[in-house]
């Protein structure tokens, strides 16, 4: 049993993803230079800063604005309005089947969170602790797939979802995620490859069936990777323009997701198209679609920096 | 994202542990337990070897039949015409026109994208109180679902009302008409594609702290300027991160679809520029709205072909120009 080998460490867990809750790491100032000079750097650095973290929250604090604006302020750049409209988040419900789509939007989103999460571990953990021929060709041909354009297979996987019988219906947007995505199962890959073997051996011996060593040991332990894909998908699934656009397009706007419904609101209340320009019903829409991923990104920051940052230390 | 993450591949499937041979029957027990192993690994990985042969094996070979038919719909029936679609798409000025878009755009858009993402990464990488709350408010954007960044950008960049005209004009800048003179147009989707630098931002802020800091003392104590560090130090040791943004970068470029429909395309009023119309949203007219699936499956392939030579050009330079830490001298 001596000769079992243990398990590689990732460079993923060992190469440090950022922590939210770790302070940053500042190279060492130069010896040579003086201290004022020292001080006025730093001041420039966080003026900078500043200067650019307002130019970044300036389109968010904008949209809150258009969104309490009566119809003729909503193009005024004022980022105080001058007159107050709360009546535009009551109204908003009347004007747009808003409703239906956020039901939409969070049905196929935890839909497709759920089963990615599942499916992907899963998978991941075959790739990860089972030992069988041609596996590194086939996690090979995973690792390509990453690459594959997603434009190239949209044509044809529009038609396999038609000959199932699932057009018409949201079944293209979630179902899918049943088999696994591919950098997902290199990311809970990696977290599975740190777990040590030894504990999955004496497991064994105990007579722990191997479905039993993914849901009692290897699932629980990498929770956390569990978490990111699960938020990920989550604002993926939730952000998705393409896929409702093009299999819920058809079908009447209550079917529509939150994204595809505010661009249908943009074109027919747009006076071109015979609307009557208002506008802030679009930006209630707006602010009401981003608050659910500014929600997510406050309690989940950790997971998402983390996720995002291993995303490119695998070099 | 393959090529880099080969190494890891390589590492994770580890040599078999030299089998214990204690005789004939303990070697036989062995041999059933390892195919009991592999069984179980198969049935593990089944569901992505499914998703794999429907969604990409069968999907992308019914492209390439497709893209040799003339696709009827409603009647579900493929009519041989050989090379017609490809020679149409030779034929078709939009085809270059817009393959020229996107080019244009992601040459544009990729080292711009880098560049500002560097810059911040840089600028955080030094901050001691605060990198936290800057990082979280770079990030929002990202968080942002693209239909109300583009609501939102739709009016910032209106030429006439917009807020960044306005702001331009402070400085006495008269600002173009972002969104309808053709040569703003890109430049307008670049802008709104910078607002949502973050991810990128956080995957170099990440390499950022990884290089040894031993590196910037002993080059300080050499007397290199700060700027000399930062191309002599920070940008070869994050040489391979950046080279991984580019790649995934140039890809995501080269499919640019979300924000040019928005801003442009969502309804035919005349206001569809011809500047706006890259390659993914002409792929996009011909299969979904003219429906014209055989057309469609050969720009797909067209544009698969183009993205595989243009990331193998990438991965050919990269070999020359990128260090990776422990595989050279």
């Amino acid at each position: 049993m001596s000769t079992l080998p243990v398990s590689q460490p990732s460079r993923l867990a060992v190469a440090a993803p950022v922590r939210a809750d770790r302070p940053i790491v500042v190279p060492a100032p130069a010896p040579t230079s003086g201290g004022a000079l020292r001080r006025v750097g730093r001041i420039v650095r966080l003026l900078l800063l500043a200067g650019v973290a307002a130019a970044f929250l300036y389109p968010l604090a904008w949209l809150l604005a258009a969104s309490l604006k009566p119809r003729g302020e909503v193009f005024d750049n004022r980022l105080i309005p001058q007159t107050v409209v709360w009546e535009n988040y009551v109204q908003v419900w009347d004007q747009l089947p808003l409703l239906a789509w956020i039901a939409n939007s969070i049905g196929i989103a935890l839909a497709s969170a759920t089963l990615v999460t599942l499916s992907s571990s899963i998978v991941a953990f075959g790739f990860a602790y089972f030992r069988f021929p041609a596996k590194n060709f086939l996690f090979g041909l995973l690792l390509a797939s990453m690459m594959l354009p997603g434009a190239v297979t949209l044509v044809p996987n529009y038609l396999i979802w038609k000959s199932l019988g699932f057009l018409g219906t949201n079944v293209p947007l979630w179902g899918g995620t049943l088999f696994g995505s591919a950098f997902y199962i290199f990311l809970m890959r990696q977290f599975y490859l740190s777990v040590p073997r030894e504990l999955f051996e004496a497991a064994r011996i105990d007579g722990c069936s191997y479905f039993g060593l993914f849901r009692r040991i290897a699932f629980p332990l990498a929770l956390p990777s569990a978490v990111i894909v699960f938020l990920f998908e989550f604002q993926a699934s939730w952000n998705n323009f393409v896929a409702p656009l093009i299999y819920l397009n058809f079908g009447t706007p209550e079917q529509y997701t939150v994204p595809l419904g505010i661009a249908y609101a943009m074109t027919t209340f747009s006076p071109t198209a015979g609307g009557h320009g208002d506008y802030q019903y679009v930006m209630v829409a707006s602010l009401l679609v981003t608050l659910p991923m500014l929600v997510i990104f406050a309690f989940g920051q950790r997971y998402f920096i983390e996720g995002i940052a291993s995303a490119g230390l695998k070099g | 994202m393959a090529v880099t993450a080969a190494p890891t591949a390589a590492a994770g499937t580890s040599a078999e542990p030299p089998a214990t041979r204690v005789g004939r029957p303990a070697g036989r027990r062995r041999s059933v337990a390892a195919r009991r192993e592999a069984l179980a690994g198969y049935a593990f990985i089944l569901p992505w070897v499914a998703g794999f042969l429907i969604f990409t094996v069968v999907s992308m070979s019914w492209s390439a039949v497709l893209s040799f038919t003339n696709y009827d719909l409603s009647t579900n029936t493929a009519e041989p015409v050989g090379f017609e679609n490809y020679r149409l798409l030779a034929e078709d000025p939009k085809v270059l026109m817009s393959l020229g878009n996107t080019f244009f755009y992601a040459l544009l858009a990729v080292p711009l994208e880098i560049a500002v993402a560097l810059a911040l990464a840089s600028l955080l990488n030094g901050v001691r109180r605060g990198a936290g709350f800057f990082r979280t408010v770079f990030y929002l954007p990202k968080m942002t679902p693209t239909v109300a960044t583009a609501s939102i950008f739709l009016l910032l960049l209106n030429g006439n009302t917009g807020a960044i005209n306005s702001f331009l004009s402070w400085f006495g800048i008269q600002g173009p008409q972002w969104l309808v003179d053709p040569p703003w147009v890109k430049p307008s989707i670049v802008i709104m594609s910078l607002w949502g630098v973050a991810g990128s931002m956080v995957i170099l802020l990440a390499a950022l702290q990884n290089v040894p800091r031993e590196l910037y003392e002993a080059a300080s104590v050499d007397g290199a300027s700060k700027l000399r560090q930062f191309f002599s130090i920070t940008v070869p040791m994050i040489s391979s991160t950046l080279f991984f943004l580019v790649i995934v970068n140039t890809i995501a470029a080269l499919q640019v679809f979300d924000q040019a429909y928005l801003l442009f395309f969502r309804d035919n009023n005349g206001n569809n520029p011809d500047a706006a119309l890259f390659f993914g949203v002409y792929l996009y007219q011909a299969a979904f709205q003219q429906f014209n699936f055989g057309l469609a499956a050969a720009m797909a392939w067209l544009l698969f072909v183009i993205i595989l030579v243009i990331t193998g050009i990438q991965l050919k330079l990269g070999d020359r120009l990128v260090y990776y830490e422990g595989s050279r001298q």
